[in-house]
């Protein structure tokens, strides 16, 4: 879970206005010499505002050609993840003043996927990964003409990993990943979980034997980089554990 | 320039698009095209729910739904529409679990169903159970499987591909149409590969806009950056009409000051709001279901408390979603993602203090008019060949004036499952056609426009001055004086606008040109919607006029449907014209809850 606070009293209009300097990581693939470098910018923010709207402020007012993704704003869509004072996070649920903002504050891309444009990377190794693991039910024989049965207990088995919102701050959190880009990353782990785990499923030996691959779980070291760096709160070192084990113990 | 050739396109890969896409992909060869990723699509924000008379936990029937959304949209509604949806809920949500949708579940392992604003038992005799749900995940959980099901079935997607274009194979531009009943046909799109900066056709015998909602019109929304009304806009600079877009639903509670969705399924779980004085004020407004009335109901009695004085907060301007009184452990299990968003963006701890909440722009009840098999209107009676909508960028109309709450994510199914399923019957029964002359030379003279612009009108500037004037002026409370106040600034805009100029000039990545891009939609969208406000001089469902606070049923029961038609100054001028309400069951009665 995210900070929690003090007292309903902390409203947005008694927390003062301060300045803020972002130092942002920067890379234009259409410049004469493509070279990254860093640049500052200051913008004043507000008591609520979050790290989103500080580089909003940037791109609007003082250089339109920063470059990210985003779109929620609220942290649902997962498009906005980057690596800020040096840890993955979204930047529209990350408020500047847990950041400790008198400091710059660093904002870079995630690590690991190609650089395309400043904090925009190329996500399509990172979603073939997770197609890769079957993130799909799969079932056999007839469909019913209700739905199928599921006590509250078997759903609850598999509810952490359903809020996945693959946004790639575990994955590209990951040293594993950044030094073996083949890895499947804790991402495309967390969604086979997700339905090895669903008692509706029959797919679960299948997608385990995706993952024993040598690029599958045991690539794991258990760093729980992963795990501090969901925005989702999903305990995904835990999941990585969990598939292993299942792995051990019933279907290899 | 690249040229794809395709049976049916998608343009839009959220809810609507997706389900579209999988009865496509099944019967045509499909293309979908998105300008983000697609589990990056709003529908993921979606909380609280999607109703279906399944009655798992208590009695219900697809009628009675019928008549809820009927009355919800305070007889706007086309009943014929509503009755397709009711009927289709059940199977609705039945094929998304089948799908994997893990959906809560009673003891006895059904799918749990709970309370939503404006659904009710016997024609509203009291809340009824009848919201299907994953927590307040609901969006996610709908995105993510259909997602999951698109990669099982190998859909193809473009994604972060921009569609700036519709391409007919008539001019509707034209003063002159083309006679009724003359066909008239889609031939392709024309899309912007965001990655590289070039222009893609796409020649498809079937186009399905899915492109979602508008919300950014407004500077309180609960919508995302990205809903900037394209395919609409799309539509209308196509000739096309757009149907009555004065109705913009305002959701009750939003994160005061920021807009942030705090769903409904919490004041369905029990939450009250509360004024100043804790006074439990919607008894006042809806004595039969207080804090479950209909959004447009709710909104405004919060926006009338904090007029009269009875606002919370250090300037008096919000009220209180008061959660107190539940089970903490009720609470996380029902509602935890709205918790921990009052938590990350307020601070507030939900299980000890009241949330403080202002209505938020949430929905589009109008868009593109359609038929109930999706099929785009070209006036009220004919239809565009090949070209299909669904979700919250098309009219059914489903919603009328008033979109009841877990509807959207309903109708995103089934008329998205309508579109995909008519598109590729449409695809397998005619040709395509040639793309036009020059298909693309609208949309590159366009770019190269704000591309090369020198120290032109700065995006950002006049989209902050749009959004402050929605949300002064065209909001819950409307009169001639704001609309007008409104509609002379967005014609200003329109005409800074054509001097917009960007600071990025490269080709890789550009979303300062898209942003800029989105603005000119925004723009021509807020003046339909404005226009379309003015003109209706009555109040219904999430049109207020204060100067007309009734509705008046002999005036004004009808659809607007806007065009716009070329003007003496060479912009355009929108003229309204009416469509007829389909009735079959519910006569309009007065609306009390």
């Amino acid at each position: 879970m995210t900070a929690t606070a003090t007292s309903p009293d902390t409203s947005a209009a008694e927390v003062p206005t301060f300045d803020v300097t972002l130092r942002i990581r920067r890379f234009d693939p259409d410049a004469k010499a493509p070279v990254p470098y860093w640049q500052e910018f200051t913008v004043t923010a507000h008591g609520t505002d979050r790290v989103l709207d500080a580089m909003h402020k940037v791109k609007w007012e003082l250089d339109g050609s920063l470059t990210f993704r985003r779109s929620c704003a609220h942290g649902v869509c997962g498009s906005d993840a980057m690596r800020i004072n040096g840890v993955n996070r979204l930047a529209c649920k990350t408020l500047l003043k847990d950041l400790a903002p008198h400091k710059p504050i660093v904002i870079e891309p995630i690590k690991g996927l190609t650089v395309v444009k400043d904090l925009v990377v190329d996500m399509d190794p990172f979603f073939a990964s997770f197609r890769e693991v079957m993130p799909f039910l799969i079932t056999s024989g007839n469909t019913p003409s209700r739905e199928r049965l599921q006590s509250p207990e078997q759903r609850a088995r598999f509810d952490d990993t359903t809020k996945c919102i693959l946004c790639a701050a575990c994955t590209t959190s990951c040293p594993v990943f950044w030094t073996d880009g083949q890895y499947f990353g804790p991402a495309a782990i967390v969604n086979a979980h997700r339905f090895i785990f669903d008692s509706r499923d029959e797919g679960a030996t299948q997608r385990l034997e995706v993952l024993n691959d040598s690029e599958g779980v045991w690539r794991c070291r258990t760093t729980f980089n992963c795990t501090d760096a969901c925005p989702r709160g999903i305990e995904v070192t835990k999941a990585i554990a969990e598939v292993k084990r299942a792995m051990i113990t019933r279907a290899i | 320039m690249q040229t794809h050739n395709y049976d049916v396109v998608i343009v839009g890969a959220g809810g609507a698009g997706m389900r579209a896409a999988l009865e496509s992909s099944a019967r045509a060869r499909t293309a979908v095209l998105s300008k983000l990723y697609p589990t990056r699509s709003h529908t993921g924000a979606a909380q609280g729910g999607m109703c279906a008379a399944l009655a798992n936990v208590e009695e219900d029937n697809w009628e009675w739904h019928t008549f809820d959304t009927v009355k919800g949209g305070d007889y706007l509604v086309d009943q014929d529409a509503a009755e397709v949806m009711a009927k289709e809920a059940i199977d609705a949500v039945l094929d998304l679990e089948k799908m994997g949708l893990p959906f809560n579940r009673t003891p006895e392992g059904r799918i749990d169903q709970r309370r939503f604003g404006g659904h009710t038992r016997n024609h509203g005799e009291a809340a009824v159970r009848r919201a299907c749900y994953a927590a307040d995940r609901t969006g996610h959980m709908i995105l993510q499987t259909l997602y999951q099901q698109c990669v099982k079935n190998e859909v193809e997607f473009y994604n972060e591909f921009y569609v700036l274009d519709i391409l007919l194979d008539s001019d509707l531009t034209a003063a002159e149409q083309p006679a009724a009943g003359a066909p008239v046909r889609v031939a392709g799109v024309v899309a912007y590969e965001l990655a590289t900066g070039e222009i893609h056709l796409f020649r498809a015998t079937s186009v399905v806009l899915a492109t979602g909602g508008a919300g950014k019109v407004f500077k309180t929304t609960s919508n995302a950056h990205t809903l900037t009304g394209d395919g609409m806009a799309l539509a209308l600079r196509a000739g096309l009409p757009l149907e009555d877009m004065e109705f913009f639903q305002f959701h009750p509670t939003g994160l005061a000051g920021l807009g942030i969705l705090l769903s409904e399924a919490a004041r369905g779980e029990g939450a009250i709001l509360r004024n100043s004085e804790g006074e439990r004020f919607m008894e006042r407004y809806a004595p039969t279901i207080k804090d479950l009335a209909p959004r447009d109901i709710v909104a405004r009695s919060m926006a009338n408390e904090v007029r009269e004085g009875r606002g919370c907060g250090p300037r008096k301007d919000y009220v209180l979603l008061d959660l107190t009184h539940l089970e903490p452990a009720h609470i996380e299990a029902k509602l935890p993602d709205i918790t921990e968003f009052a938590r990350t963006y307020l601070g507030i701890e939900p299980f000890t203090d009241p949330i403080p909440v202002y209505p938020t722009a949430h929905y589009a009840m109008g868009g593109v008019p359609t038929t109930i098999q999706a099929e785009v209107l070209r006036s009220n009676t004919d239809v565009v060949g090949g070209l299909f909508a669904a979700g919250e960028v098309a009219c059914v109309s489903v919603h009328g004036s008033n979109r009841l709450g877990t509807n959207s994510l309903l109708d995103i199914n089934v008329f998205g499952k309508r579109a995909g399923i008519s598109a590729a019957a449409y695809a397998a029964e005619h040709e395509a056609l040639e793309l036009p002359e020059g298909p693309a030379t609208r949309v590159v003279a366009e770019l190269d426009r704000i591309r090369n612009a020198p120290d032109g009108e700065k995006v950002a500037e006049l989209r902050q001055t749009l959004q402050e004037t929605m949300d002064a002026h065209a909001q819950v409370f409307r009169t001639e004086e704001s609309l007008t106040l409104a509609l002379e600034t967005v014609d200003d805009l329109r005409r800074r606008y054509r001097s917009i100029g960007v600071q990025d000039k490269g080709s890789t990545f550009n979303t300062d040109l898209l942003e800029a891009v989105e603005l000119g939609f925004l723009l021509d969208l807020a003046r339909v919607v404005v226009v379309g406000a003015l003109a209706r001089k009555e109040s219904r469902g999430g049109h207020f006029r204060e100067d007309f606070p009734k509705r008046d049923d002999d005036g004004f029961m009808y659809h607007t449907m806007a065009y716009a038609r070329p003007a003496a100054d060479g912009d355009t001028e929108i003229t309204l014209d009416k469509k007829p309400v389909t009735v079959t069951r519910y006569q309009p009665m007065e609306r009390k809850y």
